[in-house]
């Protein structure tokens, strides 16, 4: 095919590349690498070749390369992102591309992160309660529209990016007290569930500390699924919070009313 | 699940210092551009609240008769910053006010203007508002100053977002909220009020519209865009319930609001500016630097 | 120092290996039943290739059209199969694939909805009715996640980032698995009661694949070294629909969704040339029409369906006729066209990407193309492997006493060839049953230490590629290997091809022997795929091997120099093992007997 016999101009990058074995807690600095770049390509094309030729052992992390695994987060210019989900021609031509594993957490090696801590959080998480079945046949009904609200959060391909780019984790380091914008999100998901009984909502406010995000909207700008995370996820979830907790009205009402709060 | 650790949770992440970042974007304009425009906010609001004079146009004549009633005849109009009027400064006879003159216990070494007493809401309004908290702690505190930027250090894990005071009451939104719901009815009314109150040259008082009312109309109209945006009301009318779908009417609300609310950022903005504008409109006519044509 | 210091080692009652949907489910039914379970997987947990399943899950639930039932979804998948399928297991699925669906929603799973709140069923090729329980066109998304979610909390264990490379056997049983993390290099060794494969697929071994770099066929071939059985080797679905540019996303696949929900086929004079050629067993079911085809797609039920959605091995071969007849898109393949909608639809725009969200992203973000206005540009790719481990029905054990297989890796339900949404239910209806005999395998015969020489050539073998300084590349082993497998062993097979194929195979394997690698173990991408060559050789060789012997076209398996079914080739399945000279031997068993009854129901739905 005629593109790949023209001669492909060529770009440079700095990759992060750590110093040593793993054990020595992902120090390392920038190495300068140059690569031809072809059309179409994306950053993750040309950390492959620069992989496959000039840099046999350079670790990333990578799977299905069309952005719906979410393996490969990394900071490209500073800014979280999907490796495979950047186009090269999204940059300048001289520009000098930097990349480098995501901050927030402790690096393996190169560009490879311990995302480990988020698998923690998850299991911390109360699961999805059903309901009994409402209908004759013994089956489940939702409306459609009812779920059209959680399915956006279910778009989640679990990249991590939003916990990376999050101040409260990556400047406050509040890992023990804040589970991060990917688990309010989640957590949403499960406390909008028409069929969920659970209750999460005490939860939100004092282990996962909902209260530390201050909404800046960070996650919401870096989601490579377009996930509204601050406005459709978040936000709802503080007003169900001061809906318990801070509303002396509402605690009024719910006082006088008896009205149940888990499903409604 | 029972992960297994491979290797200790080594390193922790290297935390940056302050606007240490790698971006090569323009990150540093948005907040730049949040902070100059709350400024300048800030600042004519300010004057605004104290200037206790020329905030309104009703064909009567003020204190030192400077509001001129030439022969195109005045629409009776009311500055933004000081609706609703409680009550009018000494020696001002208004016909906005609600309760007549201030009493003569408001402390003498507080210059009174209506303002005082009522900006204070939509001001707490907007400054519990979910995006502009979001903004103004970027613009004027830092926290963080732009996505993946660097903070200043002295918070560091000391941090308490609004998860404790001071800023925990920021959930006094909802309390806001009601109140600014409030003041869109109350300005809707005065649009209208001010609409069949044009007092025409020759002393008669009936329907008439000028610049003014449709800059004060379209304030309402902007308010209400931002007001019924609000995230808290969206919880309140079907975001805090998981089944919608059955009552027709609760789904067809909380569709509106989810909408204005998608657009919430543009709508604080636009109302913000049209406010503004609005106010000192007012008060430039007042003051017979500017005149308010009439069009219909 | 003993062989044993080299390992961590763990135990377990029920090892999985594969933590996508059939080794989640598998590892979820185990633990229900009180088993000790541990999963294994290549990725970080949630990653596997499940999530790139787009499309649904067939279940004949009736929610859309009430005239679905398990007999015409068994008939759909036995005719999809062409005979050749397991009747047992197609039983068991089209029976018990609703059940599971409405499992998946109690555990948390949020599918789209019909209009009085049921779950909403899409159209697919080769399906009779509406049947493929989706939401929109990240299904398989929403599968993983919900069984991952379900999964953590019921105690099971999960190494991420790890790779079995051998299982250890005690006698003739398996008795656990040795295995190295990417991150360090270091060595793992399971012990285990049982052991359930649940690897995956093949594609790798192509060119041209929507496979993940995970699909290196290591439960096959895991499973062909223990001594089982691998069937069916020669039927490898191409899908008809991979992208094809810009290059570096070549093979990434593109949902059936877009033509269940009206896409069409275009060559590059305009023509939509599915109509041109209609195999003789589905004329009955194929609209005579576009138009007809239209009112299919929008739900019309006395309408028949467009050809595009014909099965998925006949649009394929019909893609690539086009292409080799000089009527392709510029970059090699041919035009899929959902944007035409807008001529019979108000909304159309909306509607496509309310439909398909992912696809509308994945060619906006990746090709730089809207689809809602224009054309993609869409050929053959390499999506997956129907032959695989050997299985009883009902109980999914293989051959070797202690293993069991479910989902991709496992061979039986689709026969020649796989419907569209057919494998997604697969994953829940066998890995559950897998995890269920798996786990009661483990309960009655309890732990067996493995035979420790064995250990000792596995560690010589991961071994190897450090040992000499200099010798065969890895990765460029595996660019000719792909080479030789997409162009000899492809969609359109002959003798002659296929032979230079096994010559060449048998080649590779020469060479193999000779690979080295430089550096250290931590994350050596080149040592995982010396590794991983290893799998992809033996896979290879089956399916070439399958592939001669079977000198008919059926299904997936097409050759050119002889074009016809033949009634013979209906009677038997191709089986593949280990000899005891550790040459590969092939040889003929006869289809599985049906029962009376189903026989009755495939002609019914004739």
């Amino acid at each position: 095919m005629s593109e790949t016999n023209q001669s492909q101009p060529k770009r440079r990058f700095d990759i992060w590349r750590t110093k040593g074995d793993a054990s020595s807690g992902g120090e390392g600095a920038f190495e300068r690498y140059e690569t031809e770049v072809g059309e179409g390509m994306v950053v993750l094309d040309c950390v492959h070749r620069i992989q496959a030729e000039q840099a046999n052992d350079l670790a990333v992390r990578w799977n299905c390369k069309a952005g719906k695994c979410g393996s490969c987060s990394a900071e490209i210019n500073g800014m979280p992102r999907l490796l495979c989900m950047t186009r090269m021609d999204s940059f300048s031509p001289d520009e000098i591309i930097s990349i480098e594993p995501m901050r927030t957490f402790p690096t393996v090696r190169d560009l490879v992160a311990d995302v480990r801590w988020n698998y923690q959080v998850k299991e911390k998480i109360r699961p999805f309660e059903p309901i009994a079945p409402q209908a004759a046949d013994g089956t489940h009904r939702m409306m459609h529209e009812d779920v059209e609200r959680i399915q956006e959060f279910r778009k989640c391909i679990e990249c991590f990016l939003c916990q990376d780019v999050c101040h409260v984790l990556r400047d406050h380091q509040k890992f023990d007290e804040f589970d991060g914008p990917r688990f309010f999100q989640f957590t949403a998901g499960l406390e909008m569930h028409p069929l969920d009984a659970a209750d999460r909502i005490p939860d939100l406010k004092h282990r996962a500390g909902i209260g530390y995000c201050n909404i800046t909207k960070c996650c919401t700008n870096v989601c490579p699924e377009n996930i509204r995370i601050t406005d459709n996820a978040i936000i709802p979830m503080k007003e169900r919070v001061a809906d318990r907790f801070y509303d002396p009205l509402m605690r009024l009402l719910r006082f006088v009313f008896q009205r149940p709060s888990a499903n409604r | 699940m029972n992960q297994p650790l491979l290797t200790p949770p080594v390193a922790p992440s290297q935390v940056r210092a302050f606007l240490q970042t790698r971006r090569t974007d323009l990150w540093w304009l948005s907040p730049l551009i949040v902070f100059l425009a709350l400024v300048a906010f800030i600042v004519y609001s300010t004057w605004a609240a104290f200037e206790a004079q020329y905030f309104f146009t009703v064909g009567t004549v003020g204190p030192d008769g400077a509001i001129p009633i030439d022969k195109l005849g005045v629409q009776r109009l009311l500055a933004p910053f000081c609706s609703p009027v409680l009550f009018d400064p000494v020696g001002v006879q208004s016909g906005f006010a609600w309760f007549g003159e201030v009493p003569a216990s408001w402390p003498s070494f507080i210059p009174y203007s209506p303002a005082l007493l009522i900006l204070a809401f939509p001001a707490g309004f907007r400054f519990t508002c979910y995006y502009y908290r979001g903004s103004y702690y970027k613009a004027f505190w830092a926290d963080p100053i732009s996505c993946a930027v660097g903070e200043p250090s002295l918070r560091g894990k000391n941090y308490r977002g609004e998860q404790k005071l001071p800023l925990i009451l920021q959930n006094i939104h909802r309390y806001f909220l009601y109140v600014a719901l409030f003041y869109v009815f109350l300005f809707l009314w005065e649009g209208i009020v001010a609409m069949t109150h044009y007092r025409d040259t020759n002393g008669t008082v009936g329907f008439g519209v000028s610049v003014g009312t449709l800059v004060l109309n379209l304030n309402t109209l902007l308010l209400a865009a931002y007001t019924l945006g609000c995230h808290s009301l969206r919880h309140l009318v079907g975001g805090g319930r998981n089944q919608l779908r059955r009552n027709r009417i609760a789904y067809a609300r909380y569709r509106l609001v989810t909408w204005l609310n998608e657009r919430h950022m543009f709508f604080a903005w636009v109302s913000l500016v049209w406010v503004a504008f609005a106010d000192l409109y007012v008060r430039l006519c007042a003051m017979g630097i500017w005149t308010d044509w009439r069009i219909l | 120092m003993s062989v044993y210091d080299l390992f961590q080692i763990y135990e377990h009652d029920v090892l999985v290996i594969g933590a996508g949907g059939a080794g989640l489910r598998a590892a979820i039914e185990a633990s229900n039943r009180g088993a000790r379970v541990g999963v294994v997987c290549k990725s970080l947990l949630g990653k596997a290739h499940t999530v790139m399943a787009e499309g649904g899950m067939a279940a004949a639930m009736g929610t859309v059209d009430d005239r679905d039932n398990w007999e015409v979804h068994f008939a759909d998948t036995m005719r999809g199969g062409q005979y050749v399928n397991n009747p047992v297991m197609a039983e068991l699925h089209a029976k018990e694939s609703p059940e599971r669906v409405r499992e998946l929603e109690a555990w948390g799973a949020v599918f789209d909805r019909t209009r009085d709140g049921r779950i909403l069923q899409r159209n697919f090729g080769g399906h009779r009715y509406p049947r493929l329980a989706h939401v929109g066109d990240r299904t398989g998304l929403e599968l993983i996640r919900t069984l991952q979610d379900h999964g953590v909390h019921c105690g099971m264990q999960v190494y991420m980032e790890m790779t079995v490379v051998s299982l250890l056997k005690s006698g003739e049983r398996v008795v656990g698995a040795v295995g190295y993390d990417r991150e360090r290099g270091r060595f793992h060794l399971w012990k285990a009661g049982a052991v359930v494969l649940a690897t995956g697929g093949v594609g790798k071994s192509y060119r041209i694949t929507s496979n993940s770099w995970e699909g290196t066929g290591d439960g096959h071939s895991l499973a062909y070294h223990a001594g089982a059985e691998l069937r069916d080797m020669e039927f490898v679905q191409f899908h008809p629909t991979g992208m094809v540019w810009p290059p570096s996303v070549r093979g990434i696949l593109v949902t059936e969704g877009v033509r269940g929900e009206g896409g069409i086929l275009l060559n590059s004079e305009g023509r939509r040339f599915m109509f041109d050629d209609i195999p003789e067993n589905y004329r009955q079911q194929v609209a005579a029409t576009p138009e007809e085809g239209w009112r299919y797609v929008c739900g019309d039920r006395d309408a028949l369906r467009p050809p595009e959605l014909l099965t998925r091995d006949h649009v394929a071969r019909c893609i690539n006729r086009e292409i080799k007849a000089g009527r392709g898109s510029p970059h090699g393949g041919v035009y899929l066209d959902i944007a035409w909608i807008r001529e019979n639809m108000a909304n159309a725009p909306g509607h496509i990407r309310k439909k398909l969200p992912s696809m509308y992203h994945q060619f906006k973000e990746l090709a730089g193309v809207d689809i809602t206005a224009e054309r993609m540009e869409v050929g053959p790719t390499t999506h997956y492997m129907m032959g695989g481990v050997a299985v009883d029905g009902e109980t999914q054990s293989s051959t070797v006493p202690g293993l069991y297989a479910a989902g991709e890796v496992a061979a039986g339900l689709h026969g020649a060839n796989r419907l569209g949404g057919n494998s997604l239910s697969d994953l829940l209806v066998f890995g559950k049953r897998a995890g269920e005999y798996a786990a009661a395998f483990a309960t009655e015969h309890g732990h067996k230490e493995p035979d420790a020489a064995q250990l000792e050539d596995i560690v010589r073998d991961i071994e190897r590629p450090f040992a000499r300084a200099s010798g065969e590349n890895a990765f460029s082993l595996h660019h000719e290997l792909q080479d030789v497998m997409q162009d000899r062993v492809g969609i359109v097979r002959t003798q002659g091809e296929m032979e230079e194929a096994v010559a060449k195979i048998a080649e590779l394997k020469q060479r193999y022997a000779d690979v080295a690698v430089a550096g250290h173990r931590e994350f050596n991408s080149g040592w995982h795929t010396a590794l991983d060559l290893h799998c992809m050789l033996t896979v290879s060789e089956a399916i070439a091997l399958s592939a001669l012997a079977r000198q008919e076209s059926r299904g997936a398996h097409f050759r050119e120099d002889c074009p016809e079914k033949t009634a013979e080739g209906a009677t038997y399945n191709l089986v593949v093992r280990k000899g005891d000279d550790g040459a590969m031997q092939i040889r003929r068993e006869p289809v599985l007997e049906m029962r009376e009854a189903l026989r009755e129901i495939i002609e019914r739905n004739r």
